[in-house]
């Protein structure tokens, strides 16, 4: 799983009213190329909250990014490297995402998060 | 047994390890899916600026229609309740993320992210009640609910499904415009039995012109052997239009049939001794538009 996926995930537990960021425990994390795509990253970048994806991004072992950013960084090449870099190309591979409100777990095997609830958490 | 595999068994036991390796293995299958996602992208009607969109692909499988979203440039990552079909996309090496998660319970996500979503033949499995504590209407409303709320404004939502009957399809439609969506089903080719498809086409906020549901192909009686597509559906659907002989040209022109032929008629006629007007000069003219 890959961090633009984590960005976007929440918990959706009944009744946590603010399920967003979820903890990241990890095991294991991958690194696969991938092309960089500024247009894509100039597009996404509105949509992603920063603190929780810095603070993941450290979680993971990369801690290049810078603690705030705003719209005028997406100029520099540097930073959209760092951007691109975290966001597309390090994969959580085994752990887990831990529910903010509730500490549910819900274990990541082989990249896939299980996000599976049981019935008294619809 | 009916062979729609809704009724069979729950999703996440029919597509167990032998079906999920058997529904990917097939070219055809491979091939009819590739070719609902490309139409459902085209439904999507993203802005044609070439940069990515970030979608969701509700069902996605063993991401036989991520693929088409890779192949089209776009981010995208998908869920599915079969850890089964989850693990052939994995082998795949599909190029989006993967969740194991139920639709029905809701998706879990942030609102307003993303930009489109599409889904092939998966929502009309949420109709079903696979254990005691499923209510189709309950797992329905979670679903469009939430959908409503990660989707961007204007961004759109193209479901291609199979609903099993009348009630079924109005049960979906009238859930999804419940949950606040503007759109309707676009059929394409309503006039044949297989190759007709449905698409649930949704746009997120409130009606305006860009709300409009587009036209299904197929629809005006388009013959289906004009499309490009008829060549290898040829041997599974039958062409009626095909099967007349096609009709002996008529020789009328816009001009009729000239002053010479109406000349040699009145001749024959005379020969025959019938009473004929005189030939003049306003023989065979045209009468004015007026008269």
């Amino acid at each position: 799983m890959r961090l633009l996926t984590h960005n976007m995930l929440s918990s959706n537990i009944k009744g946590v009213a603010n399920g967003f960021p979820l903890r990241i425990e990890v095991e294991k994390v991958v690194e696969k190329k991938v092309d960089l795509n500024a247009d894509f990253l100039r597009n996404i970048f509105p949509k992603i909250e920063w603190k929780a994806f810095a603070e993941a991004a450290r979680t993971l072992g990369y801690a290049e990014l810078p603690e705030d950013a705003d719209s005028s960084f997406l100029d520099s090449d540097d930073f959209l490297d760092k951007f691109h870099h975290a966001l597309l190309e390090l994969h959580l591979e085994e752990g887990a995402l831990i529910c903010p409100e509730t500490g549910r777990r819900f274990p990541v095997n082989k990249g896939i998060p299980n996000m599976l609830l049981h019935e008294d958490e619809v | 047994m009916s062979s729609r595999p809704e009724v069979q068994a729950p999703p996440e036991i029919f597509y167990n390890d032998v079906e999920a390796r058997k529904y990917t293995s097939s070219s055809r299958i491979m091939e009819i899916q590739a070719k609902l996602s490309e139409r459902a992208l085209e439904l999507l009607a993203l802005p044609d600026d070439g940069v990515p969109r970030l979608l969701l692909d509700i069902g996605c499988g063993s991401g036989l229609s991520g693929e088409t979203l890779s192949e089209n440039g776009h981010q995208w990552f998908g869920l599915d309740i079969s850890q089964s079909m989850l693990d052939v996309a994995l082998e795949r090496e599909v190029e989006g993320d993967l969740l194991l998660s139920d639709m029905g319970q809701g998706l879990g996500l942030r609102p307003g992210v993303m930009d489109g979503a599409i889904s092939i033949s998966a929502v009309q499995w949420l109709c079903n009640a696979d254990r005691t504590s499923h209510d189709p209407r309950l797992r329905l409303k979670a679903f469009f609910g939430s959908l409503y709320r990660c989707l961007a404004r204007g961004a759109r939502a193209v479901f291609q499904l199979y609903p099993e009957n009348l009630a079924q399809r109005e049960l979906i439609l009238s859930f999804a415009m419940r949950a606040g969506f503007a759109g309707g089903m676009v059929v394409d080719f309503p006039h044949s039995t297989k190759r007709r498809k449905e698409y649930l086409v949704l746009t997120c906020g409130p009606p305006s012109i860009s709300t409009s549901v587009p036209k299904g192909k197929g629809e005006d009686g388009e013959s289906c052997s004009e499309d490009e597509s008829s060549d290898d559906e040829a041997e599974q659907t039958v062409c009626i239009s095909d099967r007349h002989r096609p009709r002996k040209k008529q020789k009328l022109t816009k001009k009729g049939k000239g002053r010479e032929w109406i000349l040699r008629k009145k001749e024959q006629k005379r020969r025959r001794g019938d009473e004929v007007p005189l030939d003049t000069k306003y023989t065979a003219r045209k009468r004015k538009p007026r008269f």
